[in-house]
Order: C-alpha cells, then structure tokens, then sequence
C-alpha cells in the first residue's frame, strides 16, 4: 500500500485502483473482480450494491487484508499506532462466542498491543455508545442478534479505524430490527463522521444510510454507476419514505440493477 | 428438580439392596458374588492395613501425571493440525494407523522399554488419552466456523493470535470430550491392575472391592472434570 501522499485528492480517505482478482477455477481461471475502481472521501457514508455473487465479499475480504488481489492497488491511510486503517463488521457470525462482550469489543486494541486500562476505557466507551453497557460481561448466547451486531459494531469503531467497512451487517436480522440498527448506525455516525463503505443488497438499505450509492455489475465484478443520494441529514425512515425524489431514485436503481441480477442468474 | 437429585441415589441403592438380599437368602454364592456387607468389611480391612489408600494413591499419581503428559502434546498436535491442511496431511496417516490399535496390547512392549517401574505404567496412561484429545481436539478447531478466523485475521492477529483467541478457545469444548472420553480409559488400564492381581490370588471379595473403588475413582474423576469444564467454558449456553 502506498503512503496518503500518493492520493490524488487530500480528501480521499480510501482508494481503490484497477482491482483484479482472478481465483483458479476447477478447468478455467475465474475473475471475479474486474478493474474495479472507486474512492471514498473522508467523512463519506458510501453504500455498494450488487448482485448476490457479483464479488461484494470479495472486495471487501480484499480491503480488509484477508485476501490478497491478483492486481490493482487499495490506498488506505498509514497505520498510526492503537487504529486500524480498516476495520470490519462481518454478517452473521461475527462475535467469538467465548468471549464477553467487553473483551470482543476489546479485541482490536489487545491485538494492536493497547495497554489494558486504556483499552478497557476505549472499548466500555463504545459499548455505551451502543447502548449495552448493562451487558459489558456477559457472553454472545445471552444476547438477541441485533444485540449481537451492535457488540460487532462496537468492535470496530473501538480501534477509531480510518475506514469502517461493513458486509451486510443486519442481513440476518427481521425488518423492524434492521430498521431500529439502521438508526442507531446513523445516530452513531452523525456522531462521528466515520468514512463507512456499507455492503448490501438493499435497495432501500443504501438509499436510507448512504451519501452515494455505487452499484457493481454481475460476476465479474465491476463498479456499473455511482448514484448521488440527495436526502439531509440527521435523516429520518419516515421523511424519506415521504420525499418525492425517493421513489424515482429507487426505481432508476433498481433499472441500472435490474439487467446485473438477470445477467447474474444466467448460469 | 430437588426430587430428581434424591431419584439418583434410589437405582444405586435399591442394587445393593436386591444384591445384600440375594445373598443372604442364599440365591448368590458368597463364594463367587461376596454381599455388598462382606465387601464393605473387605474394604475397611484393606483400609486399615494401609494396602487400600496405597493403591489408591498411587493410581491417582499414575492418572494424573498420565493424564498430564499424554493431553498436553496432544492438545498442541491437535491444533496445529486442526489449524494446517499440510500438517494434518503429514500426520494423519500415522495417526490413524496407531490409534486403533489397543493400547493394552502395547503394553508388554512399554514394560520392555521403560521396565516395570512407574514410567511404564504413566506412560500407557498418557498414551491413552494421547490420540483422543488429539483428535478431538482436530475435529474441535475444524469444526470452527471460518468467520472466527476471518475476524481474527482481518483485526490483525497473526499465527499466534489466531491460535490463542480463536482455534484454542475454539476447540475447547472438543478438547473436554476428550478429556472425558481419556478418563475411561485411563481408569481400565490403571486400576485395572489392583482387580487382576486380586483375580490371580482369587480373591474374589478384594476384586469385587478394586471395582467399588474404580467405579467411585471414576464418578469423581468425572465429576472433577464437569467441574472444570463449567470453569473453562462459562460461554456456553
């Protein structure tokens, strides 16, 4: 990765460049990310959207540092001791089951080698912040999953990350707790003003949480369109769902997705 | 709840009851199935002359020192090869060709080895437990979710953390039922020896007396281990 000077802009929290990723398939080589290239600004709430199977995971695992790509260059802020560039919020599974809540949202900071005390202050910082406190010691199976993704969500932003990246975070979760998440997700970052680039594959989802909305094409994957979304901030379900740009700006998302999700289908 | 506790104590006790009746009544021979009375007078003797506690003491020492040196390599085998496709391709077919073999059935070959003295008798002990803490231990860390191990890399942790935050904890539920699974077995192969040699003497009263005390070693062992996993594994729902 390349130092933050190398950004073209100063306000480019996260670039992504020409990126590549080809897995050796069973008789053909398989892409299943192409050229895909893209910036978050700092402060931006980005949302990418696409097709199941379009490579969304894939990007993500790459920009977390799980995988590596097979060419193209992902420029993140230089490491400052006790933050991570990029930090993850996984779907489904994605708190250890044998740890209590505190000492998950501390597992960041005890990797990085934050001293105790100060990583016991940052970590019940954010579980307050989430609004578990009360459950500070007890274990993931005493909770409810939207609890759950709130202990995640905790973890992440306790390591005060460059770049929160978030793969379907509420994917498992039932409407009306995806939509109580939701809020609490946007009162936490009109707090903080976190970069968040937010994997879904919910229409309504982006519209509802993002500044800008970029759409992937089906497998392989590559950013399609980028949608401005205009609704103000602090925003609030009911008065988008009321705003009469909501319903012309769904529909012309879901036209540039459409044709993605039928080309994906075809085997 | 309070009842079931009291329900546990009646199969146990009515046994010994039917067991003391028959023999009285003459529907046993005392000479081959002793009462539980005249056991119970066996045991105090063997008590009180010291032969009892003795083998009892040293069993213990055997089982746990046995225990020890047999679970823990096996714990850190199992996961490094729970944890490496490569390892557990290397070590694998060793594994499973030892491990079925009947570790009794090696014996004669440890007391060649390492005499008839102490280490021969930890040692089949500690082999044992070996391969079934190793591979539950294996299938524990396998059967992990991947997402485990996806948080874990991607919040930086390297070889090390990985395997101190996610495979061991991880695999810790797999490593008790290894444990207990072990126990079994280290209780046939130790305090085995105090009923055998009763056997060779036909003493029939002090082998119905070796068992009394293998099956109350065994209860407690077991118990000793529900304990302790309840410590480890507080998480579990």
């Amino acid at each position: 990765m390349t130092p933050v000077s190398a950004l073209p802009q100063v306000q480019v929290r996260m670039a992504v460049a020409g990126l590549t990723k080809v897995y050796p398939g069973p008789r053909a080589p398989l892409t299943a990310l192409q050229d895909v290239t893209f910036a978050v600004r700092e402060g931006e709430f980005c949302a990418l959207i696409g097709p199941s199977g379009c490579g969304k995971t894939t990007l993500l695992h790459i920009l977390a540092g799980l995988t590596a790509p097979t060419g193209g260059t992902v420029t993140l802020p230089p490491r400052r001791p006790g933050h991570l560039p990029a930090a993850v919020v996984f779907q489904g599974t994605s708190t250890f089951p044998w740890f209590t809540v505190l000492q998950n949202v501390e597992y960041g900071l005890r990797l990085m080698g934050v001293p105790p005390r100060e990583r016991r202050e940052r970590a019940l910082q954010h579980i307050r912040q989430v609004g578990l406190l009360p459950f500070a010691d007890a274990f993931p199976s005493q909770l409810s999953e939207g609890m759950r993704q709130r202990v995640s969500i905790a973890r992440a932003l306790a390591t005060d990350p460059d770049v929160l990246l978030m793969d379907e975070p509420f994917a498992n979760l039932d409407e009306q707790n995806r939509l109580l998440l939701q809020d609490e997700l946007l009162r936490i970052w009109q707090e903080q003003r976190k970069t968040v680039l937010f994997v879904t594959h919910s229409l309504d989802e982006a519209l509802r949480l993002a500044d800008r909305v970029l759409v992937m094409s089906a497998s392989p994957g590559h950013i399609k369109a980028e949608v401005a979304v205009p609704f103000d901030r602090p925003r609030d379900y009911r008065a988008i769902r009321q705003d009469p740009r909501y319903g012309p700006l769904s529909a012309s998302l879901w036209e540039l997705l459409r044709g993605e999700v039928l080309r994906g289908r075809q085997p | 709840m309070r009842n079931s506790r009291w329900l546990a104590l009646v199969s146990p006790l009515g046994f010994l009851l039917l067991w003391e009746l028959a023999g009285r009544g003459g529907l046993l021979d005392a000479r081959f199935v002793p009462p539980p009375s005249t056991i119970l007078r066996t045991l105090a003797v063997m008590t009180q002359s010291g032969e009892l506690p003795y083998h009892v003491a040293v069993s213990v020492r055997r089982i746990v020192l046995g225990f020890f040196l047999g679970a823990a390599p096996a714990v850190a085998l199992g996961l490094a090869m729970g944890l490496s496709r490569p390892v557990r391709a290397l070590l694998m077919p060793l594994v499973a060709a030892i491990y079925p073999i009947p570790k009794i059935a090696v014996y004669p070959l440890i007391i060649f080895y390492l005499g008839l003295g102490e280490a021969s008798k930890v040692s089949i002990v500690a082999l044992s437990i070996f391969f079934l803490v190793l591979l539950n231990t294996m299938a524990g860390v396998i059967g992990l979710d991947r997402a485990y191990f996806h948080i874990a890399r991607a919040y930086g942790a390297g070889p090390v953390g990985v395997f101190t935050t996610v495979a061991f904890p991880g695999a810790l539920p797999a490593i008790f039922t290894g444990l207990k699974l072990g126990m079994g077995f280290a209780l046939i192969v130790i305090v085995g020896f105090l009923i055998w040699r009763s056997y060779q003497i036909f003493a029939v009263d002090a082998m119905f007396a070796g068992l009394l005390v293998t099956a109350l070693l065994g209860w407690l062992a077991t118990a000793g281990l529900d304990w302790l996993e309840q410590r480890a594994l507080p998480w579990r729902p």
